[in-house]
This record gives C-alpha cells, sequence and structure tokens, in this order.
C-alpha cells in the first residue's frame, strides 16, 4: 500500500480491501517513524486527519465517490487550512492557525481527500533547499546528508519516503520541480491561473503556482483533476472547460516533437545529469518522438529577471506580516515604528529579509526603471523565446537543474550558487507555461536526476501523456530510497 | 502689486456600491468596528482581491459625465502604493497610477463673474484605509478597519481654480455631480466626499508658486476657510521675504488655521508597482455603452436645455439643477401647467418650495408637496384666485397636510377679491375719503399713488386683486 498508485489505492479503497481510516493510519505510523529524521512534516494532527478519514469511509460506503476519495494527501505549509497552523515555514506565522481552507484544501476536502499534515518548505517559498524553514530543513530520502531541494522539499522527502501517497506543492521557480527532481518524484507546475492561488500564501503573485508532487505522471494526472479550475475570488484564476488531464494518457507518442534547447546543455550542466537526460532523449525517440533542436536565446537571462521580480512582489507581499492582527509580534518595543522593525526582523529569516531588500530596492524611485521595468521586458522576451521555439516543437525537454541533490549546508552560505539551481526552471514561470520534472536515471552518489518538461500553455494533458508514456517504458519512478524501509 | 491664488483640488468621492472595491465585505456606514472586515479586508495570508464591478461601472459613469467617452482608458492598471500604517492591513494600498480608468474631463462651474471650466487630470479607482483610534485605549490604539477596502474615485483637477470662491463652487458642481450620476451619497460628515487642495500663490503671469496641499477638508465651508487662511499665510510669508516650503497641512476647524504635518523630506517613497493579484482593467466598447445608455440627462446638458427651451437665466437654470429631483420636480410640475411661465415655475421651486423642504430638511424626491398638488397652486396665483403672498401660506398649509390648494383657500378665505364692480365700489369710497391724496397725485406726487392702493388693500383685508386695483384706480385717477 505505501508504494501504491493512486488508482491503486482508489480501487482498494472502492473495493473495501482496506478503510481510508486504516490507510491513513499506515502512513500516519510510517510519518511517526521517519519524520523524526526526515523532518518532512512541520505539522500532522493524527485526531483531525482521522476524522476527516471517517468521514471518507462513510461516503464511500454510500458508492460513487471520487477517484481520490479516502486518501491521504500532505500539503505544502503554505496552503491556509481552516484550523491547521499555517506556518509558511516561518517563525512569523509559527502561531498561526488558518482561519479558512484555501481553494486548493477545499477541493481536495470536496474530493473526499484527508490532510495527512503539512510540509516542511523554505520560508516563504524562498529557498532550494528547506534549509531556510524555521523548523529546520527537510533531509532527503535518498541520502539524508543531502537537501530534497526546495522549497517544496518537505513534499517532496514526504513523498519519496512513502509517508504520504501524494503531495501539493507550489512552484514560482522551480519549488515544486526542483524537488521532485532531486527527490526521485514526478512534479508539475500548471499553466499559470489553472490552480487557484487563494489561500496559498503569496510569494511572487504573478510566478507563484500550485501544483502536485507525485511518485508518478499517472497520479498527477488524477490530483490535477481536483487541483486545477475557475475560482472567483482569484482574479488570475483562468475560466475554461473542465478537462480531464488523464484523458490522454495511453496515447503513443509516435510523431511527438521534442524541442532541445541547447542553452540548457552548455556549461554548469553536470555530466551525470547530462547523461542521464540524453538517454531519455533517446528512450523518447524509440517511443516514436521525433528531436528537433531549438533555441531558447534569452534563457541565460532568466535568473536575473527573476532575482529581481520576485523579490520585488515579495516585498510588497509581505508587508502584512506587520504583527498588527496576526502572527508573531515583538515582545517588546518602544513605538510603532520600532514594533515594526524588531516584529519583522525577528519573524523573518535571513533569506527572506534579503529578498525584502533586494525587492525594496529595486523597487525604488530612481531604480524601478533599471531593475523592475528591465526585468519586465526580459520576461517578455523569454516568452517569446517560448512562442518561437513552440512552431517548431510540441514539447521543451531538458534537465531540471543542473547537478543532483546538494549537501545540507553546501550552497547555504553563498546565495548565488542556490539561486543558480533555477536556471532551467525559471523561465516557464516567467512565461507562465506549465513544467514538470520526472525521474530519469541516477546520478553522482546515487541521487536521482530529473527531466524537464515545458510544454505550451494548457497543454497539461499533453506533458502528461508523454511523461507516463516514458514511464510506462521506463522504471525510474518506480525505484524507492533504500535503507528507509520499515 | 496684486497675488493670484493657485488652487487644485483632489477629491476623494466613496462610490455607492454595497460591497468593497476588493471584497464582498459591506460598506454601510457606523457598524461596529470591524464587523465588516471579511478575511481579505484584514489581509489574511493567502486572501486575493477581486475588483468590483460595481465600482468600476460608477467610475465609468463619472468618466462619461465629464467628457465622454474619450475620457475613458480601455485598459487602466491597479498597482499598490507601499507604506506601513497599522490602518494599512496588506502594507499597500490598491490604487491606480500611470493608468487610471478616467483622464481628462471638466466641471464647468458658475461663480459671480460666470462661467467657468476647471479641467480635469484624472480620476482613478482605488481602495480606503482603515482607521486609527487612538483616544479609546489607555497607551494603546485601536484599529478600525470596517472602512479599509471602501471603494473610492479620487477625481483630480487641474490647477485651474483662481480663488477659494472657485474652488468651493468647483467642489459644489461635482458635488452634485456625483450625486446626479448616482455614484456617490455625497455624505461629508460621514466622509463619503472630500477634499485635498493643492494651494500656492503666485505674481500674475509668473510660474506656479511652491505648494502646500490641505489634507482631508469635509464641508464647503473648510474648504473655503482653510483655502483663504493658507492663501493669506503664504502671502505673508512671501510679502515678509520669506520662502513657500513644499508641505502637507491639516486645516484646524476649531482654531481655523492650517499647519505643518509632513514636509516634502519626509515624503514617502511609495514604491509603486502594477499589482500582480490584478490583470489590467478592460473596459469594452459594449461594456462602455451599456453605462452610457443608463446615464441620465447631465446637469450641464440640463442647464443649456433650460436657457435655451424656457428662457431662464443662468443662475436660475443653474440653482434647478443642484440636484437631480429638484431638477425633475421642476420639470414635471412645468409640465402639468398651461399658464404659470417657466419663468414663474423656477421661481417658486428654486425659491418658496427650496426654502420650504429645507426647513423641513427632505428633499425634493420625499413627496412631501406632490407635482400636481403643487401645480394646482400655481395655477390659482396665475388665474387670479390669490395673490403671490397668499400662495406661500397655502404652500405652508399643503406641506402640513391641511388639504389641497383648493380646500385651503376656502378654509382660510384667502380669495382675491376679483369682481371689477366690487372692487370699483370700494376705490369710489376710497377717493371720496382721502381728497388729499387725489389732490397730490394729480399734481404729480407719484407716491400718492401708492398710498392710495394701500388703503384699498386695507380696506378688502388684502384681498383685492392688486392688478385690477392698480388698473381701476389709474382709470379713475385719469378721468
Amino acid at each position: 500500500m505505501l508504494n501504491a498508485s493512486l488508482k491503486r489505492l482508489s480501487a482498494a479503497l472502492a473495493q473495501k480491501k482496506i478503510s481510508s481510516v486504516e490507510l491513513t493510519q499506515l502512513f500516519l505510523n510510517r510519518i511517526e517513524k521517519l519524520n523524526p529524521a526526515l523532518n518532512a512534516f512541520i505539522t500532522v494532527d493524527a485526531a483531525k486527519s482521522l476524522a476527516q478519514a471517517r468521514t471518507a469511509d462513510a461516503r464511500i460506503a454510500k458508492g460513487g465517490a471520487q477517484p481520490l476519495a479516502g486518501i491521504p494527501v500532505a500539503h505544502k505549509d503554505i496552503f491556509v487550512a481552516k484550523g491547521w497552523l499555517t506556518t509558511c515555514g516561518s517563525k512569523m506565522l509559527s502561531n498561526f492557525t488558518g482561519p479558512y481552507d484555501a481553494n486548493v484544501i477545499e477541493r481536495f476536502n470536496d474530493a473526499g481527500a484527508v490532510i495527512l499534515g503539512k510540509t516542511n518548505m523554505d520560508e516563504f517559498a524562498m529557498g532550494s533547499s528547506t534549509e531556510t524553514s524555521f523548523y529546520g530543513p527537510a533531509r532527503n530520502p535518498w541520502d539524508q546528508a543531502y537537501v530534497p531541494g526546495g522549497s517544496s522539499g518537505g513534499s517532496a522527502a514526504a513523498v519519496a519516503a512513502r509517508m504520504a501517497p501524494a503531495a501539493t506543492g507550489t512552484d514560482t521557480g522551480g519549488s515544486i520541480r526542483q524537488p521532485a527532481a532531486l527527490s526521485g518524484l514526478s512534479g508539475l507546475k500548471p499553466t499559470y491561473g489553472l490552480v487557484s492561488r487563494y489561500g496559498m500564501i503569496a510569494f511572487a503573485s504573478s510566478l507563484d503556482q500550485g501544483g502536485p508532487i507525485a511518485k508518478s505522471a499517472e497520479d498527477l494526472a488524477l490530483l490535477l483533476n481536483v487541483m486545477a479550475g475557475f475560482d472567483a475570488r482569484d482574479s488570475t484564476s483562468v475560466e475554461r472547460a473542465r478537462e480531464d488531464y488523464a484523458r490522454d494518457l495511453e496515447k503513443p507518442l509516435a510523431g511527438l516533437r521534442i524541442g532541445v534547447p541547447k542553452e540548457h546543455f552548455g556549461e554548469g550542466l553536470a555530466a551525470d545529469v547530462g547523461k542521464a537526460v540524453e538517454a531519455a532523449l533517446k528512450e523518447f525517440e524509440k517511443l516514436g518522438a521525433k528531436r528537433v533542436p531549438i533555441g531558447l536565446p534569452n534563457s541565460g537571462l532568466s535568473v536575473p529577471a527573476y532575482y529581481v521580480i520576485a523579490p520585488a512582489e515579495a516585498s510588497s507581499n509581505l508587508s502584512r506580516f506587520d504583527g498588527v492582527r496576526y502572527g508573531r509580534r515583538a515582545k517588546d518595543y518602544r513605538d510603532l515604528a520600532d514594533m515594526y522593525r524588531r516584529t519583522r526582523a525577528e519573524g523573518f529569516g535571513p533569506e527572506v529579509r534579503r529578498r525584502i531588500l533586494i525587492g525594496t530596492y529595486v523597487l525604488s524611485h530612481g531604480y524601478y526603471d533599471a531593475y523592475y521595468l528591465k526585468s519586465q521586458k526580459i520576461r517578455r522576451l523569454i516568452a517569446n523565446d517560448f512562442v518561437e521555439a513552440f512552431k517548431l516543437c510540441d514539447l521543451v525537454v531538458g534537465p531540471t537543474t543542473p547537478t543532483v541533490a546538494f549537501k545540507i549546508g553546501a550552497k547555504a552560505a553563498d546565495p548565488v550558487q542556490m539561486y543558480l539551481n533555477d536556471i532551467y526552471t525559471v523561465p516557464a514561470n516567467l512565461a507562465g507555461l506549465p513544467g514538470m520534472s520526472i525521474p530519469c536515471g541516477f546520478g553522482r552518489d546515487k541521487l536521482p536526476v530529473g527531466l524537464h518538461i515545458v510544454g505550451n500553455y494548457f497543454s497539461e494533458a499533453r506533458m502528461l501523456n508523454a511523461a507516463h508514456q516514458y514511464q510506462k517504458a521506463t522504471d525510474w519512478h518506480e525505484r524507492e530510497p533504500a535503507g528507509i524501509q520499515p | 502689486m496684486n497675488w493670484e491664488t493657485v488652487i487644485g483640488l483632489e477629491t476623494h468621492a466613496q462610490l455607492s456600491t454595497k460591497s468593497k472595491m476588493f471584497s464582498g465585505a459591506s460598506t454601510a456606514f457606523g457598524a461596529p468596528p470591524n464587523t465588516q472586515a471579511s478575511a481579505v479586508d484584514i489581509a489574511l495570508p493567502g486572501v486575493l482581491p477581486v475588483a468590483n464591478r460595481g465600482a468600476v461601472e460608477r467610475a465609468i459613469r463619472f468618466g462619461l459625465a465629464v467628457g465622454g467617452e474619450k475620457m475613458i482608458n480601455r485598459r487602466s492598471i491597479f498597482a499598490r502604493k507601499n507604506y506601513f500604517y497599522p490602518d494599512l492591513p496588506k502594507g499597500y494600498q490598491i490604487s491606480q497610477y500611470e493608468l487610471p480608468i478616467v483622464k481628462g474631463g471638466e466641471i464647468r462651474i458658475l461663480t459671480k463673474s460666470g462661467e467657468k471650466a476647471i479641467r480635469l487630470t484624472r480620476a482613478h479607482l482605488e481602495e480606503d484605509a482603515g482607521k486609527s483610534l487612538h483616544e479609546a485605549f489607555q497607551d494603546m490604539s485601536g484599529i478600525d478597519l470596517n472602512r479599509a477596502g471602501v471603494p473610492l474615485l479620487e477625481i483630480v483637477s487641474e490647477p485651474d481654480m483662481r480663488s477659494a470662491e472657485e474652488a468651493v463652487a468647483y467642489a459644489k458642481t461635482l458635488h452634485a455631480l456625483v450625486r446626479w450620476i448616482d455614484i456617490c451619497d455625497g455624505n461629508m460628515q460621514e466622509g463619503s466626499f472630500r477634499c485635498d487642495a493643492n494651494v500656492s500663490v503666485r505674481r500674475p503671469g509668473a510660474p506656479l508658486g511652491t505648494r502646500a496641499e490641505i489634507k482631508n477638508l469635509n464641508s464647503f465651508r473648510f474648504l473655503e476657510r482653510a483655502i483663504e487662511f493658507e492663501v493669506q499665510r503664504q502671502i505673508e510669508i512671501l510679502e515678509s521675504g520669506g520662502k513657500i516650503v513644499q508641505e502637507t497641512r491639516l486645516y484646524d476647524a476649531d482654531k481655523d488655521e492650517t499647519r505643518s504635518m509632513r514636509t516634502k523630506e519626509d515624503a514617502h517613497d511609495y514604491r509603486y508597482f502594477p499589482d500582480p493579484d490584478l490583470p489590467p482593467l478592460e473596459v469594452s466598447e459594449e461594456w462602455l455603452e451599456g453605462v452610457r445608455k443608463a446615464l441620465p440627462e447631465l446637469p450641464q446638458g440640463k442647464r443649456e436645455r433650460y436657457q435655451r427651451e424656457y428662457g431662464l437665466s443662468a443662475y436660475d437654470a443653474n440653482l434647478l439643477t443642484e440636484a437631480r429631483e429638484k431638477a425633475e420636480y421642476f420639470e414635471v410640475t412645468h409640465k402639468l401647467l398651461k399658464g404659470p411661465s417657466p419663468k414663474t415655475v423656477a421661481n417658486w421651486v428654486n425659491g418658496e418650495l427650496s426654502a420650504l423642504l429645507n426647513e423641513r430638511g427632505v428633499g425634493f424626491s420625499q413627496t412631501l408637496i406632490e407635482q400636481k398638488a403643487f401645480a394646482k397652486l400655481l395655477d390659482r396665483i396665475h388665474d387670479g384666485t390669490i395673490s403671490a403672498n397668499a400662495a406661500k401660506e397655502v404652500l405652508h398649509g399643503m406641506a402640513r397636510g391641511e388639504g389641497t390648494a383648493d380646500e385651503i383657500i376656502e378654509k382660510r378665505g384667502l380669495k382675491q377679491i376679483s369682481d371689477a364692480g366690487a372692487i370699483e365700489r370700494i376705490v369710489d369710497q376710497v377717493l371720496a375719503a382721502n381728497a388729499k391724496q387725489v389732490e397730490d397725485y394729480r399734481a404729480g406726487k407719484e407716491k400718492a399713488f401708492n398710498s392710495l392702493v394701500g388703503q384699498v388693500m386695507k380696506a378688502t383685508q388684502g384681498k383685492a386683486n392688486p392688478a385690477q386695483v392698480n388698473e381701476i384706480l389709474k382709470r379713475k385717477l385719469a378721468s
């Protein structure tokens, strides 16, 4: 059961081979055993989860329950959930209990899924390793000396260690895809606007997008079916007809044009990663896909542009954490300005403070044009690169990250090195395109390598189709970390 | 050498929507603190703004009213204005900065020196902040977020006004307009309509002087007093060789003076940038057309029409169009009448009836005296049944619910004596009894005539038709 796909779990529940309560308890036991070492969860509340499982069992008993009914799902602690501590990985919100449900939570609740817990993350999603979390780093189940990636690293570690069948994450510059890659999982960042941001604590509003992390593309399709959909409370939510993201999974790949951007195979790409990705491209060719060389000429500008736009938006988004209405407030202060100063200095960690400072700077009078406006222009150029690319191919494929997972502490002191982790994933966020990562082999120290797939707007079904066909032909996604078996 | 005053106004008009600019919470005034603040208004983590269509529509109405479709930006942008204050829950105010929904337009005002057009720079949508309460708590401040997120239209004029009188005329005309087109209730005590005045002085022909901005003027009288004080203050500084500092000032109504709040040096860098939570605000041609069609005839149009069609003076037309209800009352009454001239109707509506309604604190929309009943009264003056003086008494009687005009005339015996024979008999008696005045009149003393008229009126207890008395007296004296 711990290794089962969502489809199999769903069938087992429907056939009463197992109850949701039993299934939930199974994973809760696993969490109890492994979480002290892996630190994937910030909050676990067995009573709450089991109560939800009982409700799900009643629903299943009535028959006609939805595919995810009774299945426990772990949620990144960035999603506000009613009655659940919702910290966003920050000391600032270490006392904040969600007074309402995020749209994503609401959708899982409506589908009958069980909230299994809230997962660890980089503080306010700012980081690529979970090392900026106020709750300490999560560890990579493949090797606990390594980071699981971030910012949705807790979700990735939870699924990789089979503490959860699936999890949610958010992706602003790669925060779903990079941890999926580093933890040997499948992760999808949908087209901007597909998943509602209501109740997803904002990092950079124009880039943030929620999505699923799971063991396979097939699981991702089922999860996306629940998560995606128009929400009138999010003005950037896209109003379009409902679709079944699993509908094209079984389509053959003959004739699929796979674009390979030369810019993502140059300097900076580790040989082990390059090798695994190259093998995956060959596998796609075997499946009937055609390899097309493409260029994303402005790719190199994406990280600098991203690290202007994202902090700019963040500096404003995080202003609400001022100690006035909720969250932590400094104990002693002289006056209002001092209260703000101390509350924010104490409540935010160094990476969050750094980004607020950068963001404040680039929006300041006299610097706005040179930084913020210029970055917006670069953003347009990057989006145009993809418009050109998709004239030549159906999917853009390459490595998700330049290297496999790095050791905890290895990059913590060097923000620029840390930021370069996002080099291949950030363009999709800037362009608003859907991107995903699937496991495609192992590199140095037997650590997983991720294959990055970017599709055109709203082409999630097609991306999932390609990934699923690849996963039918390979077994990378079925490998599980050794040494953590109970 | 004299000084020229230069004034520009920024007006915040609260839009009359039921819900807030970006949330579904109620905008009703006067609720207990924080009972009308939703998750969005208190800026909980994760919440997002959704623009209120009704508020946008009201902004469009305004744009159409001050200059037509050319004034409406088909695409405008919501921006964040960033600053920290406890009553600003998000740490930024959502406003419009580079691309407002309304650009340009004008407001035509009437002052003693005639009509003048005041150009508008722009009008943009924004949300209000909450309120800090510093009094009620010991060593602490309270925050009431009921106001947070209330929709505002900030209307910015060009520095086209040259006196406090013009500024007040502009504010009053604007106030009437926003009520006329039903986008703001105009309640100044509740803060639904408030002005910031940018005031500077210069030598005529010289470039603009340094300005001071006086904040939050919430009555026309304060606006006038604050500007007058400020102009005087600036002139005194300049004439004694000083310099004006660009600053924000507050008007203290109790002391009748303005005082410095903050200078330009400690001005914020608001770090405006487009709000990524809100896509550009698009106004389609269909939407615009729909709003245009629903727009009532505007005060400026009515003013011109009243002068053209009814031959009213600009002054009368202006008074009638102070409020839409008043203009409509005038038009309905006028249509019911054949005899009395539009001028007579206008005089009664602007004069006695306005005074009466004012006294009672009711508006023209309330049916204290229905147009039909009012028309009947005017008819009775016209057909000579009662004098204008008696009509005032009848009107007040009607307001007290004593009956119709005819019933009151009857009950109170206010009917004029219009029987020529009866009046002639009285005139004869008066002439016989006042030989001296008759002599004087015939000797060229015009005053004697008035005295004789007075005698006739006295003899009839004021009920004789004055026109008839005049005519008969003149005839008899001439013979």
